[in-house]
């Protein structure tokens, strides 16, 4: 439904004055709310002086200018982060959606001509296989980013892997998260698509692994780009999780200027700004490649009915959340 | 992994924390996010910007943040949010009316966040509604509010519950976060403090945790995809 309008007339000139008076009332009612549940506690501790602000706000401020290259130093250590992070989380979700298609068409498979014994035996090893993947994804996606994160941070030294740099930690704990999430993503694109795709591949005497990289994976992406750019929001989002363990990203920077300047509000209202800013932008792309996405459809005249992926990809896009 | 059997006490009270801490911010996020989703589709055009505010603001900031802001600026507020401190509610969920605010704090950070993202799976089952819907009723005369209450929302309704669920498993997750902001006894901080001090083994006692998290989360995934499944077979 092409929300508004449909639900209600157009508003005439005596309801869009009534509401004119309404909401003017109203905001003035809020406005003596916020001023006397927030602003006047606030004002009372001294939280909109120059002294708190002054450092976020005044170029003149000693402090400005170290401030704002930490909080620069801790965004690019948050950016850097992220990039790392979508990147390997592309590159091993695709490998894990190819393999869960292999594995899918594997079980399908007979082995007819393979003798009964070494047929039910490699029936049976494709069933483990797909069995294990699915086990996988499922602990994967089900248990917190952060656990996965603390675990990846105090787990892999216990294991003898000790990176030197704690930026590693986080990309691996974000990496083994959003790798099944993106893996599940292309996966559902792939088999969304009309079945017509894949047997016309067949058809034309391209193997399983062929059909999946040539013909599947490229229509899949396309049709998942929304969702996909919503998950770098997401991982966007999740790299603050860092702090926990100790990487010098922009939120934890933050947390050790207030050691210093003592102004929690002021600092987090402004990095909180920060993230919105990035992260709105992103979620725009995400919507303008629905769009663009969209209308290459309609004016190539495919089927009026869109495969599920598709919509699929509407509802993710509509909640790019953890 | 005799850890998961000695510690089995500390494993389930982390459980059982965790859970309460998710099903009143369940609650608290589905009351927030449809009181957003009606204001978005609502015909007040200031209603409209003030929940679109609310939804950009909260699905564009880490939950992090969200929870810094609640637990350093509640209290910068001079409130310990002691609003939650429900006569009835108190009795099932103790640590609702406990002095230390960090439980109701995390309520509402989590509550906040997750309000944002109901509100668009809300919206998104607004918008499965074929439009001849809303337009039939309108043109038998229904007004707004009539038309949401008996033709558009409970046709909507249906088509929200896969997304919202996903956006409730997202939440469960989520809620480990509050561990790190000053809960103290649910799965992760427990879990972390029996690491850190107790000294116990890490592997097996995050596994331990993670299985808290995957009781919760499987589940209802399976859930979810079986309502899908239902849906898309009823559809052909």
């Amino acid at each position: 439904m092409s929300e508004h309008n449909v639900l209600y007339d157009a508003p005439g000139p005596r309801t869009r004055r009534l509401t004119l008076i309404v909401s003017v009332v109203a905001a003035l009612g809020l406005a003596a709310i916020a001023y006397f549940f927030v602003y006047r506690p606030l004002a009372d501790q001294d939280q909109f002086s120059m002294e708190k602000w002054g450092p976020l706000v005044d170029p003149g401020n000693e402090n400005f200018k170290l401030l704002w290259g930490r909080i620069r130093d801790g965004f690019v250590k948050t950016l850097t982060a992220a990039g790392l992070a979508i990147l390997t989380s592309l590159v091993c979700g695709t490998a894990l959606a190819v393999l869960r298609v292999q594995l899918k068409a594997l079980r399908r498979r007979q082995f007819a001509g393979a003798g009964r014994v070494a047929a039910a035996a490699l029936r049976g090893l494709a069933w483990v296989l797909n069995a294990v993947t699915r086990v996988c994804v499922e602990v994967f996606r089900g248990t917190p980013v952060v656990i996965t994160i603390v675990f990846v941070w105090l787990g892999l030294p216990e294991l003898g892997v000790d990176f030197d740099n704690v930026l590693w930690y986080l990309v691996v704990g974000l990496t083994i998260y959003n790798m099944v999430v993106i893996g599940e993503i292309l996966r559902s694109g792939m088999e969304g698509l009309p079945t017509g795709q894949a047997e016309a591949a067949n058809a034309l005497g391209l193997t399983s692994f062929q059909t999946t990289r040539m013909i599947l994976l490229p229509q899949a992406f396309r049709i998942m780009l929304p969702a996909l750019i919503s998950q770098l929001v997401v991982v966007l989002k999740d790299t603050s999780l860092g702090f926990i363990i100790g990487y010098e990203e922009v939120l934890r920077v933050s947390n050790q200027a207030i050691q210093v300047l003592n102004n929690p509000i002021q600092m987090y209202a402004v990095i909180g700004a920060i993230y919105i800013l990035v992260n709105y932008a992103l979620s725009r792309l995400a919507v303008y490649t629905q769009h663009r996405l969209a209308r290459g459809r309609k004016t190539r005249a495919l089927p009026a009915e869109r495969p599920p992926a598709a919509v699929a990809a509407e509802v993710e896009v509509g909640g790019s959340l953890t | 992994m005799s850890v998961l059997v000695d510690r089995f006490d500390v494993f389930a009270g982390g459980f059982w924390l965790t859970l309460q801490l998710c099903v009143l911010a369940a609650i608290g996020a589905l009351l927030l996010g449809t009181v957003a989703a009606v204001m978005r589709i609502s015909p007040v055009p200031p209603l409209r910007w003030l929940g679109t505010a609310y939804v950009t603001v909260f699905r564009n900031v880490p939950l992090t943040v969200v929870f810094f802001f609640s637990a350093f600026g509640l209290p910068t507020l001079g409130s310990s949010a002691d609003f939650l401190r429900i006569p009835g509610l108190t009795a099932v969920f103790n640590r609702l009316g406990i002095d230390l605010p960090y439980f109701r704090f995390a309520i509402i950070a989590l509550s906040l966040y997750t309000g944002a993202f109901v509100c668009e799976a809300l919206r998104s089952g607004v918008n499965a509604v074929p439009p001849g819907q809303a337009e039939a009723a309108r043109a038998i005369g229904l007004t707004f509010t009539q038309n949401l209450r008996h033709v558009v929302l409970p046709q909507a309704w249906k088509a929200a519950i896969v997304p919202l669920g996903s956006v409730i498993i997202a939440m469960i997750k989520n809620s480990a976060i509050a561990g790190f902001f000053g809960v103290v006894g649910d799965l992760s901080n427990s879990g972390v403090d029996m690491i850190t001090q107790d000294q116990e083994p890490v592997i097996p006692t995050m596994i331990g945790i993670a299985i808290g998290f995957l009781v919760m989360t499987v589940p209802l995934g399976l859930l979810l995809d079986w309502v899908e499944r239902r849906r898309a077979v009823a559809a052909r």
